[in-house]
């Protein structure tokens, strides 16, 4: 098989595999109260899986919007290390770069990056973009509809979705020693916050001690 | 009010990605902000497992939500795909709440 068709496979495994992943989200986001119509909106217009579940998550464990948005745009703000990586490769100007700055995610930096020849780099970018756009609204709708049509969501145990698809995003960060040792006291420092703060804001307070921690603690 | 943030959010979030692809590249070559972008995510998704699974609104609670969360636990262990992970999880809630 040549190396741009097995790009274009994989780009199109990637994006399967996150079309499934989004039907989750348009189902949980549903669950929590977010409509039909804003749950899609999100998929198009946000186009970043993490911050989209933290978005409606906040929303579904009832903190306020604001600390929801807050949240998905600093779990956005790992998408803004990728684009520096990826500017050198894409060369994109004008146009095509507010076209490929909705792209950049995990998922395209990821195959992007693993390549030696920048042409084929260039190809898994926008081949897992579009691929991955295109099935992630798919899933979404699906996912926003199916749970659109119950009555109670929570008789399908949709509450305890949303932890579990956090679990599932992390656990591939945790290798070593710190990440995890850095998860498990956010969890406790959230947690211990929790009945102190309005909702959602134990995450702006963890957000802000890891980044003190970043950037002036002792370096490893 | 759900609008607003949805669209402010979605607004911050492409600033973000379009900043990367424009700001100039010395950014990357600062090693603090390197090592501190990666810790974010694994922060707030810790943070968000914590207090989904042991909190109504403002008060912490234990219910069948834990017991879903040990259930995602060895699943993610065990390598499973990110929709078995989720499905074991909300199954295990339902049946919890049966019983």
């Amino acid at each position: 098989m040549s190396p741009e068709r097995a790009i274009l496979r994989d780009a199109l495994g990637i994006a399967i595999a996150s079309g499934a992943y989004a039907i989750s989200f348009g189902a949980i986001s549903t669950a929590a109260g977010v409509s039909l119509l804003q749950t899609c909106a999100l998929s198009v217009l946000m186009f970043t899986g993490a911050s989209q579940f933290a978005l409606v998550g906040v929303i579904g464990a009832g903190g306020s919007v604001w600390a929801g948005a807050a949240t998905a745009a600093l779990l956005g703000s790992r998408n803004a290390m990728y684009g520096l990586r990826l500017s050198s490769l894409l060369e994109v100007r004008g146009l095509r770069r507010i076209a490929a700055a909705h792209l950049v995610i995990d998922e395209t930096t990821a195959m992007a990056i693993a390549r030696d020849d920048p042409r084929q780099g260039r190809l898994a970018f926008w081949a897992t973009g579009f691929a991955l756009f295109t099935l992630w609204n798919i899933g979404t709708l699906m996912g926003a509809l199916a749970t659109h049509a119950l009555s109670n969501p929570r008789v399908l145990g949709l509450d305890a979705a949303p932890p579990a698809a956090f679990l599932a995003l992390l656990a591939p960060r945790l290798r070593t020693r710190e990440p995890l040792a850095i998860a498990l006291a956010a969890a406790v420092v959230a947690i211990a916050v929790l009945p102190l703060v309005p909702a959602g804001v134990p995450l702006l307070i963890v957000a802000l001690l890891v980044s003190v921690y970043g950037l002036f603690g002792r370096a490893a | 009010m759900i609008w607003a943030g949805v669209l402010v959010a979605s607004a911050s979030c492409y600033a973000l990605k379009l900043a990367g692809l424009s700001l100039p590249q010395r950014w990357l070559q600062n090693q603090r902000v390197q090592r501190t972008v990666p810790m974010i995510p694994i922060a707030l998704l810790a943070a968000l497992v914590g207090t989904q699974t042991f909190s109504v609104g403002q008060h912490l609670v234990l219910d069948v939500r834990a017991a879903a969360l040990v259930v995602a636990i060895v699943a993610v262990a065990l390598r499973a795909p990110f929709l078995v992970v989720v499905a074991v999880a909300s199954a295990t809630a339902a049946l919890g709440r049966l019983i």
